[in-house]
């Protein structure tokens, strides 16, 4: 018998508090921008936030607003981009995957007729040398911003990528292949460099 | 009167829920990365934690006592405090979009957080009158909020310190919600309880 009445007051304040809220959801419904809602709906709903919006809905607003590209969404990936961008009517653009592994520039320095042309390219400072003399990458410095490539009179500068040390190695995340982040390049020009 | 002062201070300071307790360690670790969302986070928590210490001893007082249903209390104060909580997000939204805009995302995360859910078990625990147990409420959110709000002001401070290597990130936050912890401590003998 007493089971009984605990499963009736419980089963019973449940269903009084769904209804309750149903109507609630009806009663106090918002209307949304409905381009927003659609978008919204096309967004798996993971609020992981690496679009840099706080969630799914906020992101789906900013991209209805125009204010935010509609490739943003990584956990979406390919899908959820191209219905937004037919959503938006807009021509569809590759997912942001995360940045490109970092790379290093490597001169070979057999090659190098010591021009200075690339040290003067240089913005940190990174390659040293002297005219008629072999110039040299210093790997802790260079930022892999590539200006040296395009001064040297005979592209004898390469981007490698850059040897993995602990101290700046993180766990990828998840669902992307290690594989990826190591740059297929290494070999003899790491080998070299090292 | 000097009753509900004796409350308010025991709950916010003496026996704070999250550093002598040990509840809600999860926003306090999780929302605690910046002041802006901390202060958020306080307030949604200020306001559920109130309002499910009311809605608890109604519950406890008239539908659990009569029916001598005592052993139902959590799953009664779950999903009462649930619905409330959920209840009053849409009215919110409905009527006051900058109020929605401050506690609106947080208000769903903390429904039935540990938190909440021993505010209401506690006051149970200590027979605690309508207005007492409503005021152990606001206290406990109280000393919650001052502690996810000092300890945020930490953690961006922190941020910017010079941390030895193995201790960055979380190991650095444990350390100094422990010595938090400890710091509180002190109140300890303030008021007997």
């Amino acid at each position: 018998m007493n089971i009984l009445v605990a499963v009736l007051l419980l089963g019973g304040l449940a269903l009084v508090a769904g209804i309750v809220l149903a109507f609630a959801s009806r009663a106090f419904h918002v209307e949304g921008d409905p381009m927003a809602e659609r978008i919204d709906a096309a967004l798996p709903q993971t609020q992981c936030g690496q679009c840099g919006y706080p969630g799914c809905k906020p992101y789906a607003a900013a991209v209805a607003n125009g204010e935010a590209d509609v490739n943003k969404c990584v956990p979406g990936g390919e899908r959820a981009m191209l219905t937004i961008a037919d959503l938006m009517g807009v021509p569809p653009k590759e997912v942001e995957e995360e940045a490109a592994p970092p790379m290093l520039a490597f001169i070979r320095e057999d090659e190098c007729i010591g021009c200075t042309l690339c040290i003067k390219a240089c913005p940190v400072d990174a390659i040293i040398g002297a005219p008629k003399q072999y110039h040299t990458v210093v790997e802790d410095h260079c930022t892999g911003c590539t200006l040296c490539v395009e001064p040297c009179p005979v592209d004898c500068i390469e981007m490698v990528g850059k040897p993995e040390v602990l101290e700046e190695w993180t766990w990828s995340a998840p669902g992307k292949s290690r594989a990826k982040a190591t740059d297929p390049s290494e070999g003899e020009a790491n080998a070299g460099a090292a | 009167m000097s009753e509900f002062a004796l409350i308010m201070l025991s709950a916010v300071l003496v026996n704070n829920f999250v550093l002598t307790k040990f509840l809600g360690i999860c926003p306090f670790l999780g929302v605690s990365r910046k002041l802006e969302t901390a202060l958020g986070m306080a307030l949604a928590v200020l306001f559920v934690m109130t309002l499910a210490s009311t809605a608890s001893w109604l519950v406890q007082q008239f539908i659990l006592i009569p029916f001598d249903l005592m052993y139902l209390q959590t799953i009664f104060f779950i999903l009462i405090i649930a619905v409330l909580v959920q209840f009053i997000e849409m009215l919110i939204h409905k009527s006051s979009p900058v109020l929605y805009q401050a506690l609106g995302i947080f208000l769903p995360l903390i429904t039935t957080n540990c938190a909440v859910l021993g505010v209401a078990l506690l006051n149970v625990q200590q027979e605690q009158t309508f207005m007492t147990s409503a005021l152990y409420g606001f206290g406990s959110a109280l000393g919650f909020a001052l502690v996810l709000l000092l300890f945020a002001g930490l953690r961006e401070r922190i941020d910017k310190a010079p941390v030895p290597e193995a201790f960055k990130g979380s190991a650095v936050s444990l350390i100094t919600a422990g010595l938090m912890s400890l710091a509180f401590m002190g109140f300890s003998g303030l008021v007997k309880v």
